[in-house]
């Protein structure tokens, strides 16, 4: 790199009011283009940090990304008013995290959903594919139809692994069960969908299917209402939605970004933060399923026993789910 | 110059875009208040934000570079009375021209080559995915707003399609192609000044502001100092009159969406030669739309086109900082406080023009300094 160090810059930046004292800790978090009120993984994350803020009384930077070249921008801003640590949202963070983290050695950054290999990085990532067999399981457990479905966001290799783990789940519960699948679209525009979402999961019940699963971010909002509307089941996903309509949601595929997100914060200002990779599944509960008050009707005691073995043989490697990432196939 | 009946030229090509701005950041200031913030040190951050350093005159200058080719592509198209809303999907493909062109010779060839290529295959790709629109409208009839539009969807498809199956990287989570070799990269402006003993702070502005520079120069020559361009403003003009007058509206038609789609195209170039140096998803975020806006308010001169595009660099740039400095303005008041400018400079255009005209039309004595 030729460029001179970024002096001018931030000499330039800090005449904008910087009241922070040194000592103090001064998390930054970067969203994705979701955003950070997406009711999923955005949100999930803010929900992490705005406990870790009630409870520590620590501000934190913010800043959401509208365009690709934003993200590296935005990581290299935070960095340079002197943010520690920097937590990028998303794994479309990654190549410019990368970057930035390179050059500025002496910060901690963090990302959740894909990994950077530096000594400054903390990378998580999460196994989707092993709370998705659990929901999926638990799909074909509750269906009485036989046929179960999943609506999937934007096509991409994660949303694959959410839809590949449901597949083995479902089957795992019932050989002959048949799973509809469809992507809301191509674009971004497809985590934030919900009239589309409505419309397919419709579609989807039309052709026989009792319970929909949403990977699907804001999108999934359109997918429940669906499911009230009809008199069917759906399912959650990254944050605990079974609120969102008690007794239609058959439970949440949780994905613990809030936790890993509060982690970050908090063992940085302990002190034990750490760099490296964290695989987050099953065992780590950094992925499970959602029971509550909200749906606690629609799972009776013997159903609820047979996930607590599964969960302990998933754990346990009696049963392998395979991961769609691991040689982008759904084929093991 | 002008007295008596028209007005002066400076009131229609100044003083009223200024005008058309300063109500644009009023009504925008009000908003700002109302939420919350303080609107004068809202603009102090807008307007540091997009050229108070050099980092922030450097992102101005790279989002103004994409927004120019967008905003030349609209321009030309408009001229032969098309009106090309494909840019978005143009320059994609053309971003896809250059991707695969990279990935296939960044082991083999030296920059300036490659640059050679790479011009060559975002022009030809974007060309030819503004070359069925323009095929069907002119042979079929099929409307070129409507088939535009449409490509747009398909070209986000096809690039989902094969940068998810084909071209992402093994092993990768993200649906990217690997990173291109660094030889393939076009020369970012603080490495260029560089050679030249100028240091400035790095930024993502890449020499293609030359090409964009050039392309302006290319299309006003094109348009007005040409015969074909003369041909494609007559068919813009009046479309019988053009074929009384021996010209085959169709051949202009596909022609022009063709010149249109490569100069779209080109955004690809900048994008994925210039800064993110990958072919990966969603690097139009948006342009080709910006590019119609920035055509509108240029009036379709490459002058204007120009200024349109510096404008709307700055108002990108200033709004991430705004969004940065200012924790109760979101991203979505700053698209707010960006389309309040398109409203008012693009579609009220003609709300004030009339009334400011006027008033500078009669005070104007025969003999009297114009």
């Amino acid at each position: 790199m030729r460029a001179s160090l970024p002096i001018t810059i931030a000499s330039a930046a800090l005449l904008a009011a910087m009241p922070l004292a040194a000592a103090e800790l001064s998390p930054a978090v970067v969203f994705d283009m979701g955003g950070k009120f997406d009711k999923s993984f955005n949100e999930g994350v803010w929900n992490g940090i705005e406990r870790f803020k009630t409870e520590t009384g620590v501000k934190y930077r913010e800043f959401e990304v509208t365009n690709e070249t934003q993200r590296e921008q935005a990581l290299r801003r935070m960095a340079q008013r002197g943010a520690d640590p920097v937590l990028g949202i998303g794994f479309a963070q990654a190549p410019a995290l990368e970057k930035v983290a390179k050059e500025f050695p002496e910060t901690r950054f963090a990302i959740i959903d894909m990994v950077v290999d530096l000594p400054n990085v903390q990378s998580i990532v999460f196994k989707e594919h092993e709370g998705s067999f659990l929901v999926g399981a638990l799909a074909a457990a509750t269906s009485k139809t036989g046929k179960v479905g999943f609506i999937g966001g934007m096509d991409i290799p994660l949303i694959r692994r959410f839809a590949c783990g449901y597949v083995q789940g479902v089957k795992h519960g019932n050989a002959k069960a048949e799973v509809l699948q469809n992507m809301t679209g191509t674009t971004p525009a497809a985590w934030n969908n919900p009239t589309k979402g409505g419309e397919l999961a419709r579609s989807q019940f039309d052709r026989g299917a009792d319970i929909v699963y949403a990977a699907a971010g804001g999108t999934g909002v359109g997918v429940m209402q669906a499911a009230k509307d009809a008199g069917k089941l759906a399912i959650g996903v990254d944050s605990n939605q079974n609120h969102i309509h008690p007794g239609t949601i058959l439970t949440s595929m949780l994905k613990r970004v809030d936790v890993a997100a509060y982690n970050v914060f908090k063992t940085a200002m302990d002190g034990t933060w750490k760099p490296g990779i964290q695989v987050l599944g099953l065992a780590e509960d950094g992925v499970g399923w959602a029971l509550d008050g909200n749906n606690d009707k629609l799972v009776d005691a013997g159903t609820r026993a047979m996930m607590d073995s599964l969960r302990a043989d998933i754990i346990a490697g009696k049963i392998k789910v395979h991961d769609y990432m691991s040689n982008n196939s759904c084929e093991g | 110059m002008a007295r008596g009946e028209a007005a002066p030229a400076w009131v229609g090509h100044v003083l009223v875009p200024l005008v058309n701005l300063a109500l644009a950041f009023l009504v925008s200031g009000l908003i700002v208040l109302a939420i919350g913030e303080d609107p004068l040190e809202a603009v102090v951050i807008l307007v540091r934000g997009a050229v108070g350093f050099e980092e922030a005159i450097g992102y101005t200058l790279y989002y103004a570079t994409n927004i120019m080719f967008a905003g030349l592509a609209v321009a030309v198209a408009f001229h032969a009375g098309l009106f090309n809303i494909g840019g978005e999907g143009q320059a994609y493909i053309g971003g896809l021209g250059v991707g695969v062109a990279l990935l296939a010779f960044d082991a083999h060839l030296p920059l300036p080559i490659l640059l050679l290529i790479s011009i060559l295959a975002s022009a030809a790709f974007g060309a030819a995915w503004a070359w069925i629109p323009g095929y069907l409208q002119a042979r079929r009839g099929s409307h070129v707003v409507i088939t535009t539009i449409m490509f747009n969807f398909i070209a986000f498809a096809l690039m989902n399609y094969l940068l998810v199956n084909v071209l992402i990287q093994p092993g990768q989570m993200s649906p990217q192609s690997r990173e291109f070799e660094p030889v393939a990269w076009l020369p970012f402006a603080h490495e260029a000044l560089g050679w030249f003993g100028i240091q400035v702070t790095r930024s993502p502005l890449n020499l293609s502001l030359l090409w964009a520079l050039a392309c302006c120069l290319l299309v006003w020559l094109l348009i007005w100092r040409t015969r074909w361009g003369y041909r494609i403003r007559v068919v813009g003009g009046n479309e019988p009159a053009a074929r009384y007058a021996g010209i085959d509206p169709a051949k202009v038609v596909i022609a022009t969406m063709c010149v249109s789609g490569a100069l779209a195209g080109f955004v690809g170039l900048n994008e994925i030669m210039g800064v993110q140096h990958r072919l990966l998803l969603n690097f139009t975020a948006g342009y080709g739309f910006v590019g119609i806006a920035a055509a509108l308010m240029g009036r379709n001169h490459p002058l204007g086109i120009i200024l349109a595009s510096l404008l709307f660099g700055a108002l990108y740039q200033g709004g991430a900082e705004l969004a940065f400095e200012m924790p109760r303005i979101t991203r979505e008041l700053v698209v707010v406080i960006q389309g309040l400018v398109i409203l008012f400079s693009g579609a009220l255009e003609h709300m004030l023009r009339p009334r400011i005209e006027a008033m500078f039309r009669r005070p104007a004595p025969a003999g009297g300094e114009g």
